[in-house]
């Protein structure tokens, strides 16, 4: 098991997600760049979908109390095992007693910690991540024990990937959504131009854009969204739906983010710029 | 068996939205619910991969891991709704949920029936003398889009909303009446507190209403309220339901 000795600023377990039931209300959940999780878990050979730490900006320190291996990705954290730098993407041993730290954020802004068989928190409604009401805790606290199952000996067929670096790009590519149509082109043109700024008011359920689009009065009955979602409000803001986003809105659904630009955003903080980049129109 | 002109929205690489007519009825529910049940027993019986949303006028279908062609897509369900046997809508319950309506939970009643112009007890009289249809499931889990309210009990939402409105709260705003599942800050207007517990994430149907459903409430006083907390912990607690004949 892992000892967390302190829990950084909003550390959460999650999986890649709760499906089946959108139809009751209750989000998906799931890690916010689910690329970075899955590239984690195939160094170490877990299924996919193995429970992970999500570790937002500043990082915890975590002890280990049984042997494993980990590997962690994602966002560049200057992690240190036992005060040695470690990289991204590559498979390390850790014995009884190891101690792992995050320092200084250095690029994107989520990081993963994934441990050989994954992390053996309970399931709720079929998933490990973290979500309030669903899972009795909404973060990682102080103190806390994450168990998984010890691994003395692994010898992984691959030790360590390049994974080119997406900390960097500004561009999301879109899909039309349900309510593209309602908007003439020329509103696209203009809003396909501008470099946008993430605001302050981001977090997993949702991504606010600083500039506003021109307000309207499209109106809709609520209807279904998903993560990706870009809501287009009255007052003319843009509202990009996250993992832990609602299930339903009122809002008119412009667009739709591909799954790599979903991970690109979750890599994005306040005030970072991106763009909206057609995929198929 | 009505059929409605439907039409087909893409939405991202792993979603279809299917569009009835925009109007709020109950007959669209029921269509959406059938030919929701209908894929359900053909074309996606076997791929625990897809999930499907309704809401309202519209049925959302999802399949999380495989890109989806929108012609192909839109075509083979264009086909499975117009050549669908005739298929009722699964089967659906009517819920009476117990509202206590003390001061001490509807904070917002008194402030209600005067701009209503309705006493308190006319006022839960009106609230309770229908059944609600359930025509969403969102925004929070557990969380139900009611239809119905009469209109002598629209009141505009609250101009300052609060922080915190408690679990199981009822509330009235707009057009809308509807209870608080969990938690959360919120502008309507709280005039009651349900017994119930409308999202328990321990069951395996974590929420018991689903799309389609019709809630009643009726008025019970502060001791029933207490008791059924206390049946609802130790797992005796009963909700009463019927099936709802076509």
């Amino acid at each position: 098991m892992i000892r967390v000795v302190k829990a950084g600023l909003f550390t959460t377990v999650q999986d890649l997600g709760r499906f089946h039931f959108r139809n009751k209300g209750v989000p998906v959940s799931g890690a916010m760049d689910a690329m970075a999780v899955r590239k984690a878990n195939s160094l170490l050979e877990n299924d996919l979908n193995a429970a992970v730490l999500e570790i937002t900006m500043t990082g915890p320190t975590l002890q280990f109390e049984e042997p494993s291996y980990i590997v962690i990705s994602g966002a560049s954290l200057s992690v240190t095992l036992n005060n040695a730098p470690i990289k991204n993407y590559k498979v390390y041993k850790i014995h009884s007693g190891d101690v792992l730290s995050y320092g200084r954020l250095e690029k994107g802004f989520r990081g993963y910690l994934a441990v050989k068989g994954g992390l053996q928190m309970p399931l709720f409604l079929g998933s490990r991540s973290y979500y309030r009401p669903v899972t009795p805790k909404n973060t990682v606290v102080d103190g806390d024990v994450l168990p998984f199952e010890p691994t003395a000996e692994f010898h992984p067929k691959i030790s360590e990937i390049k994974v080119d670096s997406y900390l960097d790009e500004t561009k999301l590519g879109v899909y039309k959504g349900p309510e593209f149509h309602r908007f003439p082109k020329s509103e696209y043109d203009t809003l396909f131009k501008k470099v946008l700024q993430v605001s302050k008011e981001n977090n997993r359920m949702a991504y606010q854009i600083v500039e506003n689009g021109p307000g309207h009065q499209e109106s809709m009955l609520t209807a279904a969204t998903l993560p990706g979602t870009v809501q287009w409000t009255p007052s003319g803001k843009l509202i990009i739906l996250m993992r832990d986003g609602q299930t339903t809105g009122g809002y008119p659904r412009i667009l739709q983010l591909s799954d790599a630009a979903i991970s690109i955003l979750a890599q994005k903080k306040t005030g970072d710029h991106i763009q909206f980049n057609t995929v198929d129109q | 068996m009505s059929t409605f002109p439907i039409t087909l929205q893409s939405f991202g690489p792993h979603a279809i939205q299917i569009q009835w007519p925009n109007t709020v009825s109950e007959t669209i529910l029921n269509d959406i619910l059938a030919f929701e049940s209908h894929l359900k027993n053909t074309l996606f019986v076997d791929d625990e991969k897809w999930e499907m949303v309704p809401a309202y006028t519209t049925l959302l279908v999802i399949n999380r891991n495989s890109e989806l062609t929108f012609l192909e897509w839109e075509a083979q369900l264009l086909e499975a709704y117009h050549q669908r046997p005739s298929t009722k809508r699964p089967k659906r319950f009517l819920w009476k949920l117990p509202v206590c309506y003390d001061m001490e939970f509807g904070l917002d009643l008194m402030e209600v029936s005067q701009k209503l112009q309705l006493s308190p007890k006319a006022l839960i009289a009106q609230h309770t003398a229908q059944a609600y249809t359930v025509y969403g499931l969102g925004f929070l889990p557990g969380f139900m889009y009611l239809g119905g309210l009469p209109k002598i009990l629209e009141v505009p939402r609250r101009t300052d909303p609060r922080l915190k409105v408690a679990e199981g709260s009822v509330g009235l705003a707009g057009k809308q009446t509807g209870i608080y599942p969990q938690e959360s800050p919120g502008g309507w207007n709280i005039i009651g507190r349900c017994s119930v517990p409308m999202f328990n994430p321990k069951k395996k149907d974590p929420c018991f209403v689903s799309v389609g459903d019709k809630v009643q409430f009726h008025a019970i006083s502060r001791s029933e309220y207490e008791l059924h907390k206390i049946e609802g912990e130790v797992g005796i607690y009963k909700l009463e339901k019927s099936t709802i004949d076509d």
